[in-house]
């Protein structure tokens, strides 16, 4: 029974690996909107480089939330439109393991990417190299918790009018505390003012309450909305 | 507090008893007069004894008595959200359509509660900080706060089937009651990084007596007053939900 279970949430991890695969061009304008979206800030603010430095953590913080938030519509809109949802729910494993599935292929596709991006970012942004290390851990920590909380909500407004915004409206709120430590992390390493360990213990928590407790609440938003 | 399996069965039936719309909508219609008749008496004498009977403050002189409104208007604002989860929750696990409604009938108070301690506050804070709006820790949740509530509201209207919409904005206020500790706690932890040492509003060093009493009355004002516009908001609810029924089609003709 254990080994089918692990089978059957291999089976949807591959699966969603290889749709994403063939529609390579929505995973990589997630990646785009995040290198666009931070090249706007410097045209706004200005070249300065140690303005930037200042507000760079902010900066690419907000522009990795911002694009894990545009990815959530996605999620779960294909399969709910042509009807392999109902298929998940049907199956005899547990829904929530079979979320849990879906959502760690979601984030090995958008997550990780932007984490091994930011770098890059990070030099346009004049950010002192020093917390390059801290910049790529703290968001392999925070965009799982991104995806985790933010699959509720676009669980719930599957088959909604207006489905894109709601999600952004519902989910941002919950975001503060992981934007807060993420982006304090990096200006700590930054600065050298405060130890960035702190900060990235508690993203680290904020992973594992969100890896216990959000595919339960997810499976229970789409038990909702297939209803 | 052990209530045991026994007594939530019960607890249960007699919620389903008393939940049943037509008998709720008679019921509180009973209640309704006492409690708008409490909530005038508190506001008239809670502002009386906040205005006139209690003394300039040393410090502030007059502009601390906008505490007697934006204090309350704060507690309110949190209560109702605890308020909110607990109602969509037991409509969600146990189906009582009669939490779904108060539930929804919670979410607008709630948020006008936290816009008048955001709108308060910032009143309060032109006389002591000098500006309109100041990062301050509990100003900073209190906006949080206010959108998810405005979430919770959004996602409640944009589903037309009311069972549906019930249930899908029961686990968004859920994950959201959860997260409100959470949110506070870093918004705090995130100020105090940043201006440490600032005078916060509801860290005085003592509130005397003659102006602990009017802050009392006056939470037990705004506490009568949501009691009775969620009774009046939840019976207007049960009306429209119910219209297709006939005790509601005896009603209106009865009125009319």
């Amino acid at each position: 029974m254990r080994s089918s279970l692990l089978g059957a949430m291999r089976a949807v991890f591959v699966r969603e690996l290889l749709l994403f695969w063939r529609r390579r061009t929505e995973v990589a304008n997630v990646l785009v909107f995040f290198v666009i979206v931070t090249t706007l800030f410097p045209l706004a603010v200005g070249p300065e480089r140690l303005e930037l430095a200042h507000i760079a953590p902010g900066v690419l913080w907000v522009a990795a939330l911002l694009a894990t938030t545009l990815s959530l519509t996605q999620l779960f809109i294909i399969d709910y439109t042509e009807g392999s949802l109902d298929q998940l729910l049907l199956s005899p494993y547990p829904l929530t393991a079979l979320v849990f599935a879906k959502l760690a292929a979601h984030w090995v596709l958008t997550g990780l990417p932007l984490a091994l991006l930011s770098p890059l970012l990070a030099v346009q942004m004049a950010l002192p190299d020093k917390a390059m290390p801290t910049l790529v851990l703290s968001l392999l920590l925070g965009t799982p918790v991104l995806t985790l909380i933010g699959a509720i909500p676009a669980a719930l407004t599957l088959g909604v009018r207006g489905g894109g915004v709601l999600v952004s409206l519902l989910v941002l709120p919950l975001y503060t505390p992981v934007l807060i430590f993420g982006a304090e992390a990096v200006a700590a390493a930054a600065g050298q003012e405060f130890a960035a360990t702190a900060h990235l213990s508690l993203l680290a928590a904020f992973l594992v309450l969100a890896l216990a407790f959000a595919p339960l609440a997810c499976a229970s938003a789409l038990r909702v909305s297939l209803d | 507090m052990c209530i045991g399996f026994e007594g939530v069965a019960r607890l249960i039936k007699f919620l389903h008893k008393y939940g049943a719309p037509k008998r709720f909508y008679a019921t509180s219609g009973r209640f309704l007069p006492w409690f708008a008749a409490i909530t005038v008496i508190l506001f008239v004498s809670g502002l009386y004894l906040g205005l006139y009977w209690a003394p300039p403050d040393y410090q502030q002189g007059d502009a601390y008595r906008i505490m007697f409104v934006h204090v309350p208007n704060a507690w309110m604002s949190m209560m109702a959200y605890v308020a909110l989860a607990a109602f969509a929750a037991a409509g969600y696990i146990w189906n009582i359509r009669l939490a779904d409604m108060l539930a929804k009938a919670t979410a607008p108070l709630g948020a006008s509660f936290t816009l008048c301690a955001l709108v308060t506050g910032s009143l309060w804070g032109k006389p002591m900080w000098g500006t309109w709006w100041v990062w301050d820790a509990r100003l900073t949740s209190e906006l949080v706060l206010f959108f998810l509530y405005v979430g919770y509201m959004a996602l409640q209207a944009s589903i037309e089937d009311p069972r549906r919409a019930a249930h899908a904005s029961a686990i968004i206020a859920i994950v959201g009651v959860i997260n409100v500790p959470i949110i506070h706690y870093s918004v705090y932890w995130w100020h105090t990084l940043h201006q440490p040492a600032s005078i916060t509003l509801t860290k005085q060093p003592t509130i005397y007596l003659t102006m602990l009493i009017p802050l009392i009355v006056m939470s037990f004002a705004f506490m009568f007053f949501y009691l009775t516009m969620l009774l009046v908001r939840v019976r207007n609810e049960i009306l429209v939900r119910e219209k297709d029924a006939e005790w509601v089609r005896n009603l209106v003709e009865k009125d009319a």
